[in-house]
């Protein structure tokens, strides 16, 4: 089980609990933006944006509009909601929740046996093995 | 300010009006320059002030000159060879004493130091002066560096933390709730194998990080390169287990340096994010540690073993804010200070202030939690406080109070102790820190309702139901030791 995201031990987040979560984000002067990826690899940072970010959006339901839409045309891929910190200092994401998440086979952990009994330790996602697209069904 | 005449009180302003001044002998250090009332610090002084308790007799004004005599240009007696230098430059100055309030022994005394007398960017030589020689001095009782204004100068000569708080959430993609670690225990006596299994457990059911003890290095039961192999395995295996970014601080803490690059790299040579120090290596290692932490680009936790021993009395020592300030200039990633609601020493408003002279870039005066001076940080990035020692799930509602979201909680036992394995202590600490943020943001008054939203969250959650039910009345009501002279009152 992947469980990446700020809230990824409790229970999936109902739409309502989802607005809550932005409209927190909205009153702390936070930006919203939706991500998708269908390449759950802890070091994959750059997800597919949907959209820029919400920079003029303060209506948590508009921001709800979005991830139903995002849901809608990739309903096969991972889906999060971040919230990015604008202030100084700070310039970083604040809140990152996962808001779809695809039944996922999961890793192979590849190791490189070096001298000394040591190990090079490579991540694998079983999903990678497929195409961009046709990693979790078809849309 | 004390305005108590004596003697001498009112000299000193201009040491030169003095004839005498240069004469062979011992003269009072306020007369010598060291106690200067007049005096308007400047921007790129540093500032310190001291809790002094003078011997019975000794004029506190005085008192306070000789600290700054004695923590900069002073001898007991009268030199010549001063006047071969601009001495009244380099002569620290005691520009003001305060009786403390409720405490007739105690004075705080404040003392300006000229930049010149600091090497750039070396806290041995700043804590040489600052707090060298002078704690020994036979006419104080007692002897307390309370606070320390850095100059932004003298800031922008460190190089501050490897990453910092932002680098490091965007390097292991975690955001918006407090990290979770574990110390692995028994501190002592595992084999490097059996102690990887508690690592892997614990990652795999949540945790962020695993922790080595400060006092495991490299002993007999357990050397420190198959504690790193082992290490490494269970990290990679969580990680695998989980698809996130997992740690374990390797303790690289060593008996020299030579030592310390070979263990720090080695473990970078397996991966892993991050290393970790004792502050016993002291400031100098510290310093070469947080230097190769940059280079190599490893996160660098500081477990700070050993601080009590000089922060935790009132009367004497340091206070952790100083070492605070030192740690974040000489440049940690991770520093611990304080739970406020486990095992150790802290109380709510010191601790607070801790946490807010490691993560805020500019903190404000505030009596009510121990903060002398304003302090500029000039963007330095903040270094994570770390809370670990006597803490459960079952306050993780006061905790995210007390301590806000941007710092590591480390349950040890409150993981390893769960009746039902070391995964599910790391998943009921998960789980509540999550539960508490989520309830927080929906905006929920989690200090008064903390225990209801976390029974709630054990609906869905055995593992945090069971370890409510173990440890869910658990407190340690002590009465701090070093609190704040002013205590903020309800209006």
């Amino acid at each position: 089980m992947i469980t990446q995201g700020t809230f990824s031990y409790l229970p999936a987040l109902t739409d309502s609990e989802i607005e809550a979560q932005v409209r927190y984000a909205l009153g702390q002067g936070w930006a919203i933006s939706i991500e998708l990826t269908d390449d759950p690899h802890p070091r994959n940072v750059f997800w597919e944006l949907w959209g820029l970010p919400m920079f003029d959006v303060t209506d948590a339901a508009a921001v709800l509009d979005e991830v139903r839409a995002c849901r809608a045309a990739f309903p096969h891929q991972f889906v999060k909601v971040s919230a990015f910190d604008s202030r100084k200092g700070r310039e970083t994401t604040a809140l990152s929740f996962t808001v779809q998440q695809p039944e996922d086979p999961g890793f192979r952990l590849d190791r490189q046996h070096g001298g000394g009994r040591t190990n090079r330790y490579s991540l694998h996602p079983y999903a990678a093995d497929r195409p961009h697209g046709a990693r979790y069904g078809t849309a | 300010m004390t305005t108590g005449t004596t003697a001498n009180g009112g000299l000193g302003r201009d040491e030169a009006e003095r004839p005498d001044r240069w004469a062979a002998g011992v003269l009072p250090y306020k007369q010598m320059g060291y106690w200067r009332p007049d005096y308007e610090a400047q921007e790129t002084d540093v500032i310190a002030v001291f809790r002094i308790t003078p011997q019975p007799g000794v004029d506190p004004e005085e008192a306070g000159a000789a600290v700054a005599g004695e923590s900069s240009t002073a001898t007991w007696t009268v030199v010549w060879t001063d006047r071969l230098t601009d001495h009244s430059r380099y002569q620290a100055k005691c520009f003001r004493v305060d009786p403390v309030p409720g405490n007739p022994e105690q004075y705080l005394a404040y003392i300006a130091y000229d930049l010149d007398l600091f090497e750039e960017g070396s806290i041995a030589n700043l804590t040489s002066s600052i707090i060298g020689n002078v704690f020994g001095f036979k006419a104080l009782k007692a002897l307390r560096l309370e606070d320390l204004r850095i100059p932004v100068a003298y800031v922008k000569t460190f190089d501050g933390p490897p990453h910092g708080i932002v680098a490091e959430r965007e390097m292991l993609n975690k955001y918006g709730r407090p990290l979770i670690g574990c110390t692995v225990k028994p501190k002592l006596g595992l084999s490097a194998r059996n102690y990887g299994r508690v690592v892997y457990e614990g990652l795999r059911g949540g945790l962020d990080f695993t922790k080595d003890d400060e006092n495991i290095n490299s002993q007999p039961f357990m050397r420190w390169r198959e504690r790193f192999l082992y290490c490494m395995e269970a990290v990679a295996r969580a990680e695998e287990r989980t698809g996130e970014i997992k740690g374990h601080y390797m303790n690289v803490t060593a008996a020299s340096m030579e030592e310390m690059y070979e263990r720090a790299d080695f473990a970078k040579e397996l991966g892993s994010i991050v290393v970790m120090i004792d502050l016993t290596v002291g400031f100098t290692a510290m310093t070469s540690m947080s230097r190769w932490a940059r280079r190599n680009g490893v996160l660098l936790h500081l477990h700070r073993a050993g601080h009590s021993t000089y922060t935790r009395q009132k009367s004497h020592g340091v206070s952790f804010r100083v070492l605070a300030k030192w740690c974040r200039l000489l440049g940690v990633d991770h520093l611990h200070a304080g739970t406020v609601v486990g095992k150790l020493e802290g109380d709510p408003a010191s601790v607070g202030g801790y946490y807010d002279i490691l993560r805020d870039d500019h903190i404000g005066v505030d009596p009510t939690r121990g903060i002398y001076f304003d302090q500029d940080w000039a963007s330095m990035p903040g270094v994570m406080p770390v809370a670990s020692g006597g803490i459960h799930a079952g306050q993780t509602h006061q905790l995210l109070h007390y301590l806000g979201e941007d710092c590591v909680l480390q349950f040890g036992g409150g993981t390893i102790g769960h009746p039902m394995g070391i995964a599910s202590g790391a998943e009921a600490n998960r789980v509540a820190v999550e539960a508490v943020i989520k309830a927080r943001n929906e905006g929920r008054d989690v200090l008064a309702e903390g225990e209801e939203i976390l029974r709630k969250a054990a609906d869905h959650s055995p593992a945090l139901l069971a370890a409510l039910d173990t440890w869910g009345s658990v407190t340690f009501d002590y009465q701090s030791t070093d609190v704040p002279d002013v205590v903020a009152t309800v209006s």
